[in-house]
């Protein structure tokens, strides 16, 4: 297996993770943190697509990476601003009882 | 790749997997912090410095630290008597193994990942301040943008509402 | 054959304005208002001017055609409908016969309107009456110039239901409506084997005209074809046809066994009986025959004597002894006179039979004018006696109706045939000799002496109850059930004694007397100028010694014999000691109560018919309205109960198979919903599960897609 694909493998193995986290897991905080996990397992594809791939000098795969770091961090803000509010109106960050949504 | 690529790896999918599996919180915050530490380990080893350590200040320092101060404002930190994953978990878990495997699958079967393997790339700062300041300078405002309204967005959502209560 | 005939003179090709006068005149009236008396009177009676001066142009200008060359038949043919390669013409002809009918009709018909003009002056439908007149007028015109078959039919139909409208013209009596049906079904019967008969003809010769330059099929080509057919039973294809055609004047013309219209048809008002069952009308049928005269004789052993003729002679015979019996019992003046025609037009059958057409037709002729004088005369006489009708209630009535009585009795002479001066005398003469002559028996010729014997005797008995002894009637006003009361306006003593009617009545009755006599003297055999205008032959000078040729002398005695006789038992019975009232049985009655019952009850023929076809029809109308309801009607309501159970059927069909799927399809779809529904629970991870397996499908797809 070349290093590229290592380090494939190895992102997407971390994203699994991530994924079935926030799959299974009832509080809906630590939905955002497989979400960010995932998020980081992507930053790895990045930055194993720039070091492997043909044209690093162009640092395209960093600045991807720069960029979608920042972004993470702003959603993760936003998204634990709206667990809060949640909590204090619902009582419980319990997915299960966050149906009010149901059809 | 070397050992301490492997060593990292091994350091940030046990981070991840004990992120998911703790019964406390807390504990899992603390996992996925030492997972982000690994990543930022990898990044290291490949060769994005920078990276690896704005994966650091942003993702340990910030990211981290606000999940636990968002676990300590939602107050649900132990819970003992109710289970610890929800219904149908079997269902997700059979997801995720089915969405990882087929991507390994991808991979590992592409033609992109039998390239040659170029030399370690040398990257400076200098150069990448000048690409962010030049090419991308239109993204860097956004992105300024972007924070600065998702930081006054989560003010407002998480503010008190005064008259209630 | 005319040497004119490639181009016909005007009258020729003009000879249908003739009838269109009065048919123009009947259309006017038929959209006029009953208040518009005086422009129905001009229109009627000026039209009928006109055809008679018409009529009389075409009269004067047959006379001037030379008689050298043959017949005289002048057509106009005007082809009618056209079938492929054949097709039905129409025309007119004028010839002798057709220029002597033309003038006695439209003169006698103007006579009759003028003279209506004073009877139907009181009565409320004066114009209705005026337009009928018209049309009948017009119907009889066209019969009389035709020259098809066909167009004489469609005249002929179209004179039936003028007859009818007159019979029935007080439709509000349930007797004259009676009436008017009987006449018409009875003429119909006849017209159906006039029908036939036509029907035949056209199909054996091709053609319906009767004259069409050498086409025709009166003429000598279709004649012989006609007569060397056989049909089944070995009778001649022109025996057959005449017979059948026959059948149409027995019916018209109320020869036994149809003739019980006739005497029912005194319904109607005067003038009609005048017009209609005197003159015209009842004459068609003599006119029908003398018409297809050369048909009828085709095919015989001798000119002048074949089967269809004889059989002419012999109804005639009958019918004339037969309606002279009943006649000698009646009590109604107007019955009287038409069991008279009916008798009549017997001896006219006759002398068609065994003389040929100028005898017959010269008996027409002259027996329109003073039969028309009878019935006018009894007209006047009725409505002297303010509308009584019955014989027996009248009497001496010379006395206060001078001039209806001398016209009346020249009348009757010429009807009995009182010798030498009246016209009826030498037209019965001319029959009696022609059966006198007749070699295939001698039957008709006593036969029609007996006749005449009985004419002379009840005319006698007629005169002699109405215009002699003492007056019966009362002088209370006797309504008589047979006419409406007509209130009169003209200035007459309120008490009820008999007056004299206006000269618009009384003047036609003069001319008609007129005629009466001086007719008679065309055709004597010393100067036979009418017969030889019939028959188209140069006339010879006046010489008497003809009169006492081949047996004339024989004749002449015995009928004046046989007049005298009955004259003579007429005054006997009658006119020596008068009835002295109203309830007086008859003289013969006395003598003879069973006799006289049957002749009066007219032998009884009415009930047989009532008793036999009229049953017979009745029980199959019967027959038909139940077949109608129960079988044509059964099978509607079969076919509606059918329709009715594929409608519930549908019905059925339609809730259960149509709604219902359509319910179960909605219901699927609801619970389609509800289940698809169930995706939406609320809880996010279940969303996150599902967008995870749609990735890992999307991935599988795009990889192994492209792959392949």
């Amino acid at each position: 297996m070349s290093p590229l694909a290592q380090c494939l493998s190895f992102s997407c193995l971390l994203f699994g993770v991530g994924l079935a986290g926030a799959l299974t897991r009832r509080n809906a905080i630590l939905v955002l943190v497989g979400i960010e996990l995932m998020l980081n397992a992507a930053n790895l594809n990045f930055i194993a697509f720039w070091r492997f791939g043909p044209h690093p000098e162009q640092l395209t795969g960093i600045l991807f990476a720069i960029f979608s770091i920042g972004i993470a961090a702003a959603e993760t803000a936003v998204g634990l601003a709206l667990i809060i509010t949640i909590y204090r109106h619902r009582g419980s960050t319990n997915l299960d009882d966050l149906t009010s949504l149901k059809g | 790749m070397g050992t301490a690529f492997c060593i990292a790896a091994l350091l940030t999918l046990l981070g991840g997997v004990g992120s998911m599996c703790f019964r406390n919180l807390v504990h899992c915050a603390f996992a996925l912090a030492v997972s982000f530490v690994g990543l930022a380990a990898c990044y290291l080893l490949l060769g994005a410095e920078f990276v690896g350590f704005a994966q650091v200040l942003v993702y340990v320092g910030a990211v981290a630290i606000l999940i636990v101060i968002a676990m300590l404002l939602t107050r649900n930190i132990e819970s003992k008597h109710e289970p610890l994953v929800a219904g149908g978990w079997v269902m997700g878990v059979c997801v995720a193994v089915l969405a990882s495997g087929s991507l390994i699958l991808c991979v590992v079967n592409s033609s992109v990942v039998q390239g040659p393997v170029s030399a370690r790339p040398t990257m400076s700062t200098r150069a990448l301040g000048e690409q962010l300041m030049g090419d991308y300078v239109m993204a860097l405002e956004g992105i300024g943008l972007l924070l600065t309204a998702s930081l006054i967005g989560a003010v407002v959502i998480a503010l008190r509402e005064k008259e209630e209560r | 054959m005319d040497p004119s005939h490639a181009a016909n003179a005007a009258i020729v090709t003009h000879l249908w304005v003739i009838p269109a006068f009065p048919l123009l005149a009947a259309g006017i009236i038929a959209v006029t208002r009953q208040s518009g008396r005086k422009l129905a009177t001009v229109c009627a009676v000026g039209s009928m001017v006109l055809a008679l001066i018409l009529s009389l142009v075409a009269f004067g200008w047959v006379l001037g055609r030379d008689r050298g060359g043959g017949e005289l038949h002048a057509v106009q043919n005007i082809p009618w409908l056209q079938m492929g390669s054949q097709s039905l013409d129409l025309g007119w002809v004028l010839d002798p016969l057709t220029a002597v009918m033309l003038v006695m009709v439209s003169f006698v018909g103007l006579l009759i309107f003028i003279y209506s003009i004073g009877y139907m002056a009181h009565d409320p439908n004066y114009t209705r009456f005026f337009g009928f007149l018209a049309l009948f007028a017009a119907a009889m015109l066209g019969v009389v110039i035709a020259n098809s078959l066909l167009f004489l039919f469609i005249c002929w139909e179209l004179v039936g239901l003028a007859s009818y409208l007159l019979i029935g013209f007080w439709f509000e009596k349930p007797s004259a409506a009676a009436a008017a049906k009987k006449a018409f079904i009875t003429t119909r019967i006849g017209d159906m084997g006039l029908f036939l008969g036509m029907l035949w003809l056209y199909s054996s010769s091709g053609t319906l005209l009767f004259y069409d330059h050498g086409q025709g099929c009166l003429e000598v080509g279709a004649l012989a074809k006609l007569a060397g057919q056989t049909t089944l039973v070995g009778m001649a294809v022109s025996t057959g046809v005449s017979l059948l055609i026959f059948c149409g004047a027995i019916g018209k013309s109320g020869q036994v066994p149809l003739h019980v219209w006739l005497p029912d048809a005194m319904e109607g008002p005067t003038p009609v009986s005048a017009l209609i069952h005197a003159a015209t009308m009842v004459a068609a049928g003599v006119f029908l025959v003398a018409r297809v005269y050369p048909l009828m004789a085709a095919g015989g052993p001798a000119p002048g004597v074949s089967t269809a003729l004889t059989v002419v002679a012999w109804v005639g015979v009958i019918t004339a002894v037969f309606a002279a019996c009943i006649a000698v019992a009646q009590t109604d003046i107007k019955r009287i006179l038409a069991y008279s025609t009916v008798s009549q037009l017997g001896f006219m059958m006759l002398g068609l039979g065994v003389g040929g057409v100028a005898v017959g037709m010269f008996h027409l002729i002259t027996h329109a004018f003073f039969k028309a004088l009878l019935f006018m005369g009894a007209g006047s006489v009725i409505h002297g006696v303010h509308e009584e009708q019955d014989i027996r209630r009248m009497g001496g009535l010379r006395r206060f109706m001078p001039v209806t009585f001398l016209t009346y009795a020249v009348g009757m002479m010429a009807l009995a045939g009182v010798p030498v001066f009246f016209a009826g005398f030498w037209s019965k003469d001319g029959i009696l000799h022609a059966a006198h002559g007749w070699q295939v028996s001698p039957w008709p010729f006593w036969g029609g002496l007996f006749g005449a014997l009985l004419t002379a005797f009840y005319m006698t008995r007629q005169v002699a109850y109405v215009f002699f002894g003492e007056y019966r009637g009362a002088t209370r006003r006797a309504s008589s059930a047979t006419a409406p009361a007509v209130s009169d306006g003209h200035h007459e003593p309120h008490d009820g004694t008999p007056h004299e009617s206006p000269a618009v009545m009384t003047g036609p009755l003069a001319i008609l007397a007129f005629f009466a006599i001086g007719l008679g003297f065309i055709g004597t055999p010393a100067w036979p100028w009418f017969q030889s205008l019939l028959s188209w032959r140069p006339v010879d000078h006046l010489e008497l010694g003809r009169l006492f040729e081949e047996g004339g002398a024989e004749t002449m005695a015995l009928s004046i014999l046989v007049v005298a006789v009955g004259i003579g038992a007429g005054w006997w019975l009658y006119g020596r000691r008068p009835a002295s009232s109203a309830t007086e049985l008859d003289v013969l009655e006395r003598h003879q109560p069973a006799v006289f019952r049957v002749l009066r009850e007219k032998f009884y023929v009415d009930e047989f018919y009532e008793a036999t076809f009229i049953r017979l029809n009745d029980r199959w109308a019967w027959f038909c309205v139940t077949l109608d309801n129960w079988v044509w009607g059964g099978l509607v309501l079969v076919i509606s109960y059918l329709v009715l159970g594929v409608s519930w059927l549908d019905r059925l069909f339609d809730e259960y198979v149509v709604n219902g799927g359509f319910d179960q399809g909605c219901r699927g779809i609801m619970r389609g919903g509800t289940s698809s529904s169930k995706l939406q629970d609320g809880n996010t991870q279940t969303y996150l599960r599902t967008i995870g397996v749609a990735l890992t499908a999307l991935l599988l797809l795009l990889t192994w897609g492209c792959h392949q």
